[in-house]
């Protein structure tokens, strides 16, 4: 008699079998078979106005003044990180645009699950994000190099590992990336960014899509200048809807393709603005998809970031500024600035929160402009009562002794 | 919050004091020895009040935390395989609790059987970055997950009791 678990095993082992299939076949048409569909690499971008040339649009961009010199975009490195909805429409923007290189970072594996979104195909569901992202890009845009890793970088080896290859992952081995996309889905995958781009001193741009799907974000963080991922609470876009009417039994998250797209085009747009030079590069850049309002607002770093690189890049940017020769201003630019002192307490509503406690857990609410919010306050430090329950007490234990004891409970 | 009981079972877990993570060298295993004892004591405290429903451990390096929980529904007992990784930036960000074992069987939960915690979640643990460790982790997040998700879970027949599976 075969029993339940006998034959849920043999399933698994069948789904191995056919993605090894997948992957063989795959590696096959790559080798041969289907070299009609793949052309060969190009060495210089040409501005030639020709069916054959895929550069010729992007070339236009020259002749129309758009972009001083477009074939730069061949010497950056971009790494990726997340090839979920937002980050594999932006890979194969990148892609099409011709930039020098990819590195992408992906743990998960494609499903069926994520066909509501755009670039994934339902006969990829098995293989690594990373690795079907790859064999498409590839086909798409054969200039470009491509390097990717197939792990979750909030642990502490691959953290490592992520580090080393943002600061040497450029189109030069050895050279760091020139830009880093953060294209997860979690506030922990974007704290371990933050926390290694404000130690390398790494550009790069955040960006979100709300849980409820209909609104997003893209944020440019230059460690030390502006506000880093952890100056502040997740700032989010306000929705407008009425919290009591937010469903949210049953699930973690929606997802939408135009929403995902939408950001992933504002993404993109700002990373070839921001190496290209063209236009202006927005600093946080928010969509809401209910009333089609765009709100953008730029932020200072906070002196008082918790996180400490932040606040070293922040009196290294300090310092090269003072050093500085005064430039004249030929366009003074009219933002808003985003200050987070002496702010207002805001006092947010929160549905299963006593009085009590909803006074002690709300703090300043920085002032930003209509549209933007924060997903939640802190109190300030000080003013900081220590709720009730005491501290651990010290004992002489060492830690073993404290593991040996846990084990024996 | 969270109701009474919770409420209560969390103040009597001990604060934590050392601001580090499993970056930080002799810090860290600071913070660690804090982690076991309010650990040690929010499982006392637990059998006290006879409602022991988990048990801890780690690798030597404490980055890798690995155990049971169990919940008591109609009489019987329900036991799980929960572990978890201790993220770069924790604790600034709390670690995601997985339990492999229902992965796939509900929709509160995200790929590889972590589990979705309630939107009241972060902000508290946000708020209380560094005095709150793992056993507040267990007793916000873990113990109200289960609360609500295991007796839904049964009642959809999508999890049997495991010795009942096994006469069947």
């Amino acid at each position: 008699m075969t029993t339940v678990e006998e034959l849920k095993l043999r399933v698994r082992e069948l789904e191995n079998e056919l993605i090894k299939c997948k992957q063989k076949r795959c590696a096959e048409e790559d080798a041969g078979g289907n070299q009609m569909h793949h052309r060969p690499r190009i060495e210089k971008m040409s501005a030639e106005v020709v069916d054959s040339n895929p550069y010729s649009r992007l070339m236009a961009l020259k002749r129309m003044g758009i972009v001083e010199d477009y074939e730069k975009i061949r010497t950056f490195s971009v790494a990726v990180v997340g090839v979920g909805g937002v980050g594999s429409v932006t890979a194969e923007m990148l892609t099409r645009c011709g930039i020098g290189k990819l590195v992408l970072f992906d743990y998960d594996k494609v499903e069926l699950a994520n066909m509501n979104r755009l670039f994934f195909q339902p006969h990829q569901a098995g293989l690594s994000k990373v690795e079907a992202a790859e064999h498409t890009l590839r086909s798409i845009n054969p200039d470009v190099s491509f390097e990717t890793h197939n792990y979750n970088i909030t642990t502490m080896d691959n953290f490592t590992h992520f580090m080393d290859r943002i600061s040497h992952g450029g189109l030069q081995e050895g050279n760091p990336v020139d830009l880093v996309l953060s294209c997860v889905d979690n506030f922990e995958a974007r704290m371990a960014i933050n926390t290694g781009c404000n130690e390398l001193g790494q550009i790069w741009m955040e960006s979100g899509v709300s849980e409820n799907a209909v609104s997003g974000h893209i944020q440019l963080i230059i460690p030390g200048e502006t506000a880093c991922f952890a100056c502040a609470p997740p700032l989010v876009v306000a929705a407008n809807i009425d919290e009591k009417t937010l469903k949210r039994e049953g699930v973690c998250a929606a997802s939408l393709p135009t929403t995902m797209g939408v950001v992933a085009g504002l993404l993109v747009q700002n990373v070839l603005k921001y190496l290209l030079g063209f236009g202006t590069v927005s600093h946080y850049l928010g969509y809401n998809a209910m009333q089609d309002f765009f709100p953008t607002m730029a932020m200072k770093a906070n002196p008082q970031c918790d996180d400490r690189y932040c606040r070293k890049q922040q009196d290294e940017y300090k310092r090269k500024e003072a050093e500085r020769p005064k430039q004249e201003v030929v366009v003074e630019k009219v933002e808003e600035q985003v200050v987070h002192e002496d702010n207002e307490w805001g006092i947010e509503l929160v549905s299963e929160v006593t009085e009590e406690e909803l006074k002690a857990a709300s703090g300043p609410k920085p002032d930003l402009p209509e549209g933007i919010t924060v997903a939640y306050t802190i109190p300030d430090k000080e003013k900081t009562v220590t709720p009730a329950g005491e501290t651990v007490e010290e004992t002489e234990q060492s830690l073993e002794e404290l593991m040996a004891q846990m084990k024996k409970m | 919050m969270a109701d009474e009981v919770t409420r209560k079972a969390v103040s009597e877990i001990p604060l934590l004091k050392t601001n580090s993570g499993p970056r930080d060298k002799e810090l860290w295993v600071q913070r660690l020895r804090e982690e076991y004892l309010a650990l040690i004591k929010y499982v006392e405290n637990n059998k006290t009040a006879d409602n022991d429903w988990f048990r801890l451990e780690s690798n030597k390096e404490g980055t890798r935390w690995f155990g049971k929980c169990w919940y008591i529904h109609d009489l019987l007992k329900y036991e799980f395989d929960i572990e978890f990784d201790i993220p770069v930036t924790y604790p600034a960000t709390a670690p995601e609790v997985a339990i492999p074992e229902l992965d796939g069987k509900t929709a509160k939960m995200y790929r590889g059987g972590k589990i979705c915690l309630t939107d009241h979640f972060k902000p508290l643990w946000a708020r209380n970055v560094p005095k709150f460790g793992l056993a507040h982790l267990m007793a916000l997040g873990l113990g109200p997950w289960l609360a609500v998700e295991i007796p839904d879970l049964i009642a959809k027949g999508l999890i049997q009791h495991k010795e009942q599976q096994n006469n069947s």
